[in-house]
């Protein structure tokens, strides 16, 4: 930029960019989207910082506004008080299933991008089924899969039932990213890495996981949350002990205290921690590589 | 077993993919330890898919391919004590030049401090030592190049296979980093085979050009040879510098035979290379174009000059130390004169002008 000011030429490209621009300002239609813009904000994001702010309120708060003091009452009552339910054993197990479900995601889906690279017989039947399951309504397919377990006679559970049905929608999810991810992978790199003596398994371990580290945090990333906040596909599967999201629900229904709220919010700051640091992860892998994508080095 | 000589034979190699088509068929061909060796063709014409098979990245479909008087079909490419490198040289781009050098040695388990010492000394022969801690994205394309060929150079191979290694390089860099390459082939005194669509970049390398056509190899020889003595008229084609004529042997004089129709003219050939043609056959012949003289016409042939074709300059262009001067001698097909500048200058045409095309007798040739 400095170059183009201390070019002799500078001061006719500046009229040229004046005169492009429009002389009063901004056209009316910018005001009107962005009133829309800011409004589609405040609907996505009003609610959840609704209930952020409720659960702050002192011992005398309700469940609506205005606010009652402000205090973190609720977030002690929350772990502290049996009436508000197993708070702690539900969160517990989401986080265990949801941790479950990743590590399988992760490794199912990089299999699967592994071997479909090539074409296979049957390789659109596979793909097409996938995404069946990825369409298919997510409480419809917890009753079957709630069904299905009872009719072999195998008791429904949050780590075996809920964790099939959570797999039937985090698999897809996690192998289409992982598609992604692969087509950016030049198989040049695993026969070269072969060509120097490389066995089958150092060229994944030294070179195709590395490579694709960003992309499968990516796709851990996806798995931890899809799982963690699943709902529609655990209800009739999770057994006789709640996840986090059935345990939400259910308190719902007979909580009426801000604990609620509390609880809303230390679940979004879980969430945030875990989006957090997946990010801080992929950010750093990049910054070890100088910041370049494969795609930009192969055309330096 | 270790593979001491890097010659290769390759016995009625066949390679088909989908079992229908042979891409390679049935190719036949013996490179001697330390030659530099290119494959010349377009694309599509199987010389990759050659390349990939005695590096151990494909298996022949029929055949043997034989690397120091081994058979090596079936052995994995560090058992062949081949290394390749790839087109887009495929360096991996989370390890550092150093690590990617030292890739190879640290499979074989050696150990970090021994191997990042031979990596740095594998560096410096390449002249990369300031660009040992960089990645691969931070390197110019050149450079690019040197790591690839330090990579494949540290496991000590007997074979090198070079897969159109300068084709990801602009034009200068090309002509520099061929020189390099062939450096690296003298010092390590090893065998190596080059890829190429470029015919500019076999002749000026290889001590074998190897011109192949839809899997078939077309002539394989040195490249004064392949280029000077075309067998046909698709390597005279492919490797330019010629003009080739066809027609029918008018009439056979003794040790040449004269060629119809050109309508006006007349053009002579020495039988040499086709002795057995006789009246009435149809041939193609090829003239190299810095051969070809022009005089005006009128004129009488220099001596020694027994074929005449009135021709009118299409065009000119000036290139140096050279003058390309296009002629219509042969309706739809280009006939090129390269006149030496200062022969030109002495006395220019221009466009439209009428010459008589010529050359010494025996510098025709017919092709087979």
């Amino acid at each position: 930029m400095s170059g183009a000011t201390s070019d002799p030429r500078g001061g006719s490209i500046a009229g040229a960019q004046r005169a492009i621009a429009p002389r009063s300002g901004r056209p009316w239609t910018f005001y009107v989207l962005a009133t829309l813009f800011a409004l589609y904000v405040l609907a996505l994001y009003g609610p959840m910082i609704c209930i952020y702010i409720l659960s702050f309120q002192d011992v005398r708060g309700g469940l609506v506004f205005p606010m009652k003091g402000h205090s973190l009452h609720w977030f002690v009552d929350l772990f502290t008080q049996v009436r508000t339910g197993d708070v702690k054993g539900s969160f517990d197990r989401s986080i265990k299933l949801a941790i479950l479900v990743t590590i399988l995601t992760v490794v199912i889906s990089f299999l699967a991008g592994l071997g479909f690279r090539r074409r296979f017989a049957g390789d659109g039947v596979v793909f097409y089924m996938m995404i069946g399951s990825l369409v298919a309504p997510g409480l419809v397919l917890g009753l079957g899969t709630g069904l299905l377990f009872q009719a072999l006679g195998i008791a429904t559970s949050w780590y075996g039932s809920a964790l099939g049905a959570q797999l039937s929608w985090t698999l897809p999810f996690g192998v289409l990213v992982m598609f992604a991810v692969m087509s950016r992978f030049d198989d040049a790199w695993e026969e070269a890495a072969r060509d120097l003596g490389a066995s089958r398994w150092q060229a994944i371990w030294l070179v195709i996981i590395p490579v694709l580290a960003p992309g499968l945090v990516a796709v851990a990333l996806f798995g931890f949350t899809l799982s963690y906040d699943e709902f529609a596909r655990s209800l009739q599967t999770a057994g006789s002990l709640n996840t986090l999201p059935l345990e939400i629900w259910s308190m719902t229904l007979n909580v009426t205290s801000p604990s609620l709220y509390a609880l809303g919010t230390v679940t979004t700051i879980v969430s945030f921690i875990i989006i957090g640091a997946s990010l801080g992860t992929i950010v750093m892998i990049q910054k070890r590589r100088g910041g370049h994508s494969p795609s930009s080095e192969r055309s330096a | 077993m270790k593979i001491e000589r890097g010659d290769i034979e390759l016995a009625g190699v066949c390679k088909s993919f989908d079992g229908a088509a042979n891409v390679v068929d049935g190719v036949n061909l013996r490179i001697a330890d330390g030659a530099y060796c290119c494959f010349l063709g377009p694309s599509g014409c199987g010389k990759t898919t050659i390349l990939r098979m005695i590096a151990g990245h494909e298996d022949p479909t029929a055949g043997e391919i034989l690397i120091g008087g081994q058979n090596v079909v079936g052995l994995a490419p560090a058992a062949r004590r081949t290394a390749m490198m790839f087109q887009s040289y495929a360096l991996f781009p989370h390890l550092s030049v150093r690590e990617n050098v030292a890739f190879a040695l640290r499979v074989r388990g050696m150990s970090k401090a021994e191997r990042l010492r031979a990596a740095d000394a594998m560096l410096e022969k390449v002249r990369l030592t300031q660009f040992a801690d960089r990645l691969p994205a931070q390197l110019s394309g050149g450079q690019q190049q040197r790591v690839a060929l330090a990579r494949a150079a540290i496991t000590e191979p007997r074979v090198l296979l070079l897969d159109e290694p300068l084709s990801a390089l602009d034009e200068q860099l090309r002509v520099q980093m061929r020189q390099e390459l062939r450096r690296m082939q003298r010092e390590l005194g090893i065998t190596f085979i080059h890829v190429t669509h470029t015919q500019l970049e076999a002749i000026a390398l290889a001590d074998l050009v190897v011109v192949m056509e839809q899997g078939r190899i077309k002539q394989a020889g040195p490249a004064r040879e392949v280029y000077a003595e075309p067998y046909d008229r698709y390597v005279a084609e492919f490797l330019g510098g010629q003009n080739v004529l066809s027609g029918r042997v008018e009439k056979v004089n003794g040790a040449s035979f004269v060629l119809a129709p050109p309508a006006q003219g007349r053009i002579e050939v020495p039988l040499c290379a086709r002795p057995s043609l006789s009246v009435g056959d149809r041939v193609d012949i090829a003239v190299r174009r810095d051969d070809v003289e022009l005089i005006r016409p009128g004129r009488e042939l220099p001596p020694g000059h027994a074929s005449a074709l009135p021709s009118r300059v299409l065009a000119i262009e000036y290139q140096g130390y050279f003058v390309k001067v296009m002629l219509d001698t042969v309706p739809d097909d280009h006939f090129v004169a390269y006149v030496p500048e200062r022969v030109f200058f002495a006395d220019p045409f221009n466009v439209g002008d009428m010459v008589l095309a010529t050359w010494v007798a025996d510098r025709a040739r017919p092709l087979a």
